[in-house]
């Protein structure tokens, strides 16, 4: 690996992070304000709130709502995405619609549905899936429009059903696109299910940063944010980049001749 | 068991012209012709992967199992050969002896990529055995291979046209010495846009450049 290019190396992570939480800390302590808890305060206040179950509550409820607005936006935003790129008419209909939800703030999307539809778990979760089908669309039809054509006149010569198609050809040349919708969406929908929940949920990471907010609990904002961090930075190793080596195995193999 | 019945093919300009000919079962045909002359696009619209040209125009191809032998090998590069080839519809069994049959016996689990040119087209050439075709379409199956390599192959091929006399063999090649070992028609695509001109009697080696010479000469050969 190049300096330049892919990830830095992991000792720069076990320097950086403790460095800034020094730093941190020793600001703190000489600030002594409500406004700036120290590192310390901060753990304490993420324990008490593991202990009383609160954090896992709340974290369970964020974690339900971005799963099921995930699947959805992921299932929608394929199966558009791959008819975009195959077919010019579809293209040229859903297009326009594309650029006008790309532009769309998030936050007019969340109040659209909750003025619509009321404080309900359904507005919520459509809310943050109208906000990220695009992206996935987007994101899927550059892969659909780059399918090789080679292989497409291989399986119509030996008769693959669709459903070979689909999961022999199809997705294993989409699966890079579906891996980059998949941590751009999974770092949108986190951020937006955030949002929806401080606007109009009682439940969740989002509800409890509000509820923080209006007393100025820096301390419990802090620690929730931490625990989210926690959270995503889990699922990306312990699902994602597995899941990416599996998948591009076949791209590294070893020469057999020769 | 096949008949064109091909009006001509557009790509801005005419490429193809008329092609109107029969194919019956044991013929050999080696196609040649000049580069891009639309010899790989007359073997896409035998094989009806050209759709712009009517059902209609080839006439019997739904009936017949089609073996199409691309320039690429168009394997799939995230599947084993065996994989591969049982994609087609062949077992476990069958695969690892379609594979053994062109001389890669024990390499069903082996990725494409792993194999070298040669291999990866001998592997392709089992899938098109695997269908058990009545109709093998070779397009310039010995290009870019070394002499060694591309020996092997034609007498491969030689020996599984021998093997199964019913099947038709259409093989675009750019080389006569193919043509000698391999074909008892042959075709030639000439001109602008682009006519078949045949020969049906080729017998005996030192022939066939006697009669490409002649078939690049004459307005319209016909049998």
């Amino acid at each position: 690996m190049t300096a330049r290019t892919g990830r830095p190396p992991a000792w720069s992570y076990w320097v950086v992070l403790p460095l800034f939480v020094v730093f941190w800390g020793v600001f703190a302590w000489f600030l002594r304000s409500p406004l700036l808890p120290t590192p310390l305060q901060v753990l304490e206040t993420l324990m008490v709130e593991s202990a009383s179950g609160q954090l896992w509550y709340h974290l369970g409820a964020t974690l339900a709502r971005v799963a099921v607005a995930f699947t959805l936006a992921m299932f929608v935003g394929t199966v558009i995405g791959i008819v975009m790129g195959r077919s010019r008419t579809t293209n040229a209909l859903f297009d326009p619609m594309l650029v006008l939800l790309l532009n769309l703030p998030a936050l007019v999307t969340i109040i659209l549905m909750y003025v619509w539809f009321g404080l309900i778990e359904l507005a919520a979760v459509m809310a943050v899936v109208i906000n990220k089908v695009p992206n996935v669309a987007v994101t899927v039809r550059e892969g659909a429009r780059s399918l090789d054509y080679r292989l497409e006149q291989m399986a119509t010569v030996y008769d693959f059903t669709r459903w070979q198609r689909l999961r022999e050809v199809w997705v294993p040349q989409l699966f890079p696109y579906l891996m980059a919708a998949t941590r751009g969406g999974l770092s949108l929908i986190w951020k937006i299910v955030l949002v929806v929940e401080l606007l109009g949920r009682s439940s969740g990471v989002g509800f409890q940063l509000h509820l923080a907010f209006q007393v100025f609990d820096v301390a419990a904002i802090l620690a929730y944010s931490l625990a989210f961090i926690l959270v995503v930075q889990l699922i990306e190793l312990a699902i994602l980049q597995p899941l990416e080596r599996r998948s591009n195995r076949w791209r590294q193999p070893e020469m057999a001749h020769a | 068991m096949l008949e064109l019945r091909i009006a001509g093919r557009d790509f801005g300009q005419p490429v193809l012209g008329e092609v109107f000919v029969n194919i019956t079962r044991g013929d050999r045909i080696c196609l040649l012709g000049p580069s891009g002359i639309g010899k790989t696009t007359l073997l896409n619209v035998i094989a009806g992967l050209d759709t712009s040209i009517p059902d209609g125009a080839v006439v019997g191809r739904d009936k017949l199992r089609i073996g199409y032998l691309f320039q690429e090998h168009r394997l799939l590069p995230w599947r084993t050969l065996c994989a591969n080839l049982m994609l087609v519809g062949v077992s476990e069994r069958e695969a690892e002896t379609c594979l053994a049959q062109v001389g890669l016996p024990g390499y069903g689990q082996y990725l494409p990529d792993q194999l070298s040119l040669g291999m990866a087209r001998r592997a392709a050439l089992a899938r098109c055995l695997a269908v058990r075709p009545d109709l093998l379409l070779l397009d310039e199956p010995f290009a870019s291979l070394d002499p060694m390599m591309a020996d092997e192959l034609r007498t491969l091929i030689a020996g599984i046209l021998d093997a199964n006399p019913s099947m038709a063999m259409i093989c675009v090649t750019h080389d006569g010495v193919d043509a000698e070992m391999l074909a008892n028609r042959l075709w030639y695509l000439d001109g602008k846009p682009a006519r078949l001109k045949w020969n049906d009697e080729l017998g005996g080696p030192g022939v066939v450049t006697d009669l490409l010479g002649k078939l690049r000469k004459c307005e319209l050969a016909d049998s």
